[in-house]
């Protein structure tokens, strides 16, 4: 079911969003992200969604884990700096088995003007490898959409963790 | 000695003694996880033995996809202390199946009973409150307890209770440690798989 969400014509997260629904995500955990903003946004608005505000990212594998004891599809929606509050619960998903999504918008690594930044975006990847997450990048707008599927359907299918991690390039690097 | 004085294992029994067939019981690491298997063994309790904070958001999630389903969670004061975010994220949600038990001895029993910031400062009702959870209550005394089951598995939630528990040990009751085999009964027994 198609929400009342107003998409710009050119917005690739309209794609991801198509995905998420494809393979039948239910909840959607994020922390707020002017990268996910229309994301969250159209979430928000789709009646068939439960989207949940968390204080801080590693409430997520706690409520997703809880979401697929009960019989249903999650996501998380995150910033590369909210990898790093992660570690110890994603060891939940390791310990279990839970199948575990999540679209991560990169930082500190194109453009970057915030050198505070830098170090959590450059450690990403390797955080996400300690956890044994797999991880989908994604460069072009025409892939966000088709990865995101491909992401979800492994962690679904195959009880996976999975990460696809939206490229700062693609996003467009932030400015004041 | 500081601690409150009901017997853990008392209070945990009041509530899950001939509990009903469909809750949904998720325990936070440490004494929590054994005082809710001395109780009896369910495919529909999920053991928690690590993750420390993660027991009340996952009870969120699993109130949120069960929304027929009361969903308790049994914890301790020091696993609820280490993601009390997760209380301001509930206040939003505000799921009305969740209801969520501390065993507050005011210390880390896993550690060697160390303080817990409940013992001289934090009230955790208090702050339940100040999240907009409709229900939040401290029980002390015993008497107190014939209440404790409709408090946390009748009345609209989300509901905290906090029951004031002595720290005396009790014989270890261990579940299974196999996470993966926990997920699948939990599942199967609500025909998830």
């Amino acid at each position: 079911m198609s929400a009342a969400f107003a998409w710009a014509p050119d917005d690739w997260r309209r794609d991801v969003y198509d995905a998420l629904k494809r393979v039948e995500v239910r909840q959607v955990a994020y922390v707020p992200d002017a990268g996910h903003a229309s994301l969250i946004e159209a979430c928000r608005a789709d009646p068939d969604m439960e989207t949940t505000v968390l204080t801080t990212e590693e409430e997520a594998a706690g409520v997703l884990a809880g979401a697929d004891l009960g019989g249903q599809r999650g996501v998380l929606l995150m910033q590369s700096s909210g990898v790093g509050n992660c570690i110890n619960a994603f060891t939940l998903l390791q310990n279990c088995g839970f199948p575990f999504l999540t679209l991560i918008t990169m930082r500190g690594e194109w453009a970057e003007f915030n050198p505070w930044q830098v170090p959590m975006g450059q450690a990403t990847a390797a955080s996400l490898d300690l956890v044994d997450f797999l991880q989908y990048r994604v460069e072009q707008p025409a892939d966000a959409g088709p990865i995101t599927e491909a992401a979800a359907r492994i962690a679904f299918d195959c009880d996976r963790a999975a990460a696809v991690l939206l490229s700062q390039r693609l996003i467009g690097a932030k400015t004041f | 000695m500081a601690g409150g004085t009901l017997p853990r294992r008392q209070v945990v029994a009041r509530v899950l003694d001939q509990r009903p067939a469909d809750l949904l019981v998720v325990t936070g690491l440490g004494t929590p996880t054994y005082d809710v298997a001395a109780c009896g063994d369910s495919d529909l309790n999920f053991y928690l033995w690590g993750a420390m904070g993660c027991a009340v958001p996952l009870g969120l999630g699993l109130a949120l996809a069960q929304p027929q389903r009361r969903v308790l969670v049994v914890t301790g004061d020091g696993e609820l202390l280490m993601s009390l975010g997760a209380l301001a994220t509930v206040g939003v949600k505000r799921p009305e199946n969740l209801s969520v038990l501390v065993l507050d001895n005011e210390a880390y029993g896993e550690t060697g009973l160390q303080d817990s910031h409940t013992a001289e400062a934090v009230d955790l009702c208090a702050v339940a409150l100040g999240c907009r959870w409709p229900r939040a209550q401290a029980f002390t005394e015993e008497a107190a307890l014939a209440g404790l089951r409709d408090f946390l598995l009748e009345a609209p939630g989300p509901s905290l209770a906090v029951a004031k528990v002595s720290r005396d040990e009790e014989p270890r009751v261990l579940p299974s440690r196999d996470g993966h085999l926990l997920r699948n009964r939990f599942r199967k027994a609500l025909s998830l798989d």
